[in-house]
């Protein structure tokens, strides 16, 4: 498991920069660098990119694990380069680049869009498996969740759009609803899905929730 | 009676009865809607009002009831999990109620990225199973889903809608169950084309005495164009078209005849089968093409209620 990341596109990226003539780079080596979103070659891919537009690059570097509280230590050890850029582009996951926000007075660009906590199972191509809802219901679904595979979230499925096992909103999606009968079918465990589902509590969702206090 | 519409008394006297849609506009005129509203009147017992269908925004559900309600149709409020939380759906129950809207139909809802708004943030709070128990408990119980109190009554006519080809196929009649036990009254399916595969599963209906638990009502789509047969065919999640009518549909010197000969014999089998109480036309964008349907499947005159 993982936190998927994707690049923006370029055009984006050029965009947030439109004002901001020196640019420090920072990768990781953890999760990005898995995903070949933010290790060593795409940094220095990004590099030659930017220098290509016309901007100088103050310096870079990968920190082993940018979302780690050893990221303020990391940013000290080139602490001039930092200080000489107008704005740092973060190529790591939405937890990297807020945890430099968080130790460096600058502003501070994403390069990446943080798509989930995922499962990576061939490059390229991830699978949703849970979204950390808070209150988990795979006990009713015969460990498969319906809120991070099925579109609509669904408790009682399926809707009527399921068809041959995928998901109506996307041939290449397997119907979450239908993996769920297949399996309590071969388990014998069919009636397990008579109950009606209760109204699920998204309070303590981060779609229904304040965040904790910290 | 639980809500005293048309519909729930045809369908309780045991009559067969007949519902077709309205497509509300995209846009402010009320016309539109009053338009359908008189041509359909005469033909059926009550009409649905779609809830922006296919995700595309239209005008809302409980207006478009509001306009029939005012020519003295009986109108059906479509509902959808997708664009409406349980705060939402329960205050809206409430409106419709007062402005004398008594049979809602709960759906999930097309997924929004089929639609005009596809970068929109679906809603999905409740499912339509949870939304039909929900509006069960509001009549029943007079209760909100939090279990405080409602003011006055909360007449409602339940219904839902159910694909007998969605798959897996057989789990489908145990999904009809749990909507009959969270207390759908009526069930609207979606559009017949495959008799055979309807007549099956039917029959699974009534081994279980489904049909004497809730009123089914097949659904009708009356295919105006060849193109529109193949579209449904390949492109309509839940929608199963078999080869046999596309190919009908190709040879027909005249599309909109052959479309209404084969409703009309669908109408005809689906009559046949034991345990369905109605049929329910869906005719987009078509619906001048009712009448004839209603007049030549015999279907007149509608009952008086
Ligand atoms: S129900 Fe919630 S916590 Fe459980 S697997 Fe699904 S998303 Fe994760
Ligand atoms: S097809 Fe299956 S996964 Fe897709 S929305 Fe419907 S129930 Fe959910």
């Amino acid at each position: 498991m993982k936190t998927i990341t994707q690049q923006k596109p370029f055009e984006e990226i050029i965009q947030f920069l439109e004002r901001e003539q020196r640019v420090y780079l920072i990768g990781c080596g953890t999760c990005a660098t898995m995903c070949q979103t933010g290790g060593k070659p795409e940094v220095l891919e990004m590099k030659g990119k930017l220098e290509e537009i016309g901007k100088e690059v103050t310096g870079w570097m990968v920190i082993s694990t940018a979302c780690d509280s050893l990221t303020r230590e990391a940013l000290e050890e080139d602490i001039e380069a930092v200080q000489r850029a107008d704005a740092i582009l973060v190529m790591a996951c939405a937890f990297g680049v807020q945890t430099v926000a968080q130790y460096v007075e600058k502003l501070v660009y994403p390069a990446l869009n943080t798509l989930l906590l995922g499962h990576e199972d061939s490059p390229g191509h991830f699978s949703r498996i849970c979204i950390q809802c808070a209150d988990c219901v795979l006990a009713q679904t015969g460990g498969i969740c319906p809120i991070a595979r099925c579109p609509k979230n669904l408790l009682n499925g399926p809707c009527g759009g399921s068809e041959g096992g995928k998901c109506e909103i996307n041939p290449d999606l397997p119907c979450a609803w239908h993996l769920i009968i297949e399996r309590l079918t071969k388990l014998g465990k069919l009636d397990k899905l008579e109950a009606i589902v209760p109204p699920k509590d998204w309070s303590v969702s981060f779609t229904g929730s304040p965040p904790p206090p910290r | 009676m639980k809500a005293g519409t048309s519909l729930e008394k045809v369908l309780e006297s045991g009559k067969f009865a007949v519902t077709a849609e309205v497509g509300p506009p995209r846009g402010t005129a009320a016309s539109v809607i009053q338009r359908k509203g008189e041509l359909l009147r005469p033909y059926c017992d009550a009409l649905n009002v779609t809830d922006n269908q296919t995700a595309i925004v239209r005008m809302s559900s409980v207006s478009g009831c509001v306009l029939l309600k005012q020519l003295g149709v009986d109108p059906v409020m479509q509902m959808v999990c997708r664009d409406r939380n349980r705060i939402a759906i329960q205050s809206d129950i409430l409106g419709a109620v007062a402005l004398g809207i008594g049979n809602i139909l709960c759906l999930s809802g097309d997924y929004q990225s089929f639609g005009d708004h596809p970068t929109a943030k679906g809603v999905f709070d409740l499912d339509s199973i949870q939304l039909i128990q929900l509006l069960s408990q509001m009549r029943d119980e007079k209760k909100f889903l939090s279990g405080e109190n409602i003011s006055g009554e909360v007449p409602l006519f339940i219904g839902a809608a159910e694909n007998p080809y969605a798959d897996p196929f057989e789990y489908r009649v145990l999904r009809l169950a749990k909507k009959v036990k969270a207390g759908a009254d009526f069930i609207q399916t979606q559009a017949i084309f495959d008799v055979g595969k309807f007549a099956k599963w039917m029959e699974m209906v009534t081994e279980r005495g489904l049909d004497k638990e809730v009123h089914i009502l097949a659904g009708i789509i009356p295919i105006r164009a060849v193109g529109m047969a193949r579209y449904m065919r390949d492109k309509v999640p839940g929608v199963s078209v078999p080869d046999g009518i596309v190919t009908r549909m190709e040879d027909a010197k005249e599309a909109r005849e052959e479309g209404l000969k084969i409703s009309l014999e669908i109408i005809e089998q689906i009559m046949d089968i034991p345990g369905v109480h109605g049929i329910h036309i869906m005719a987009v964008n078509w619906e001048d093409i009712v009448p004839a349907i209603v007049e030549k499947a015999g279907l007149l005159p509608r009952p008086l209620i």
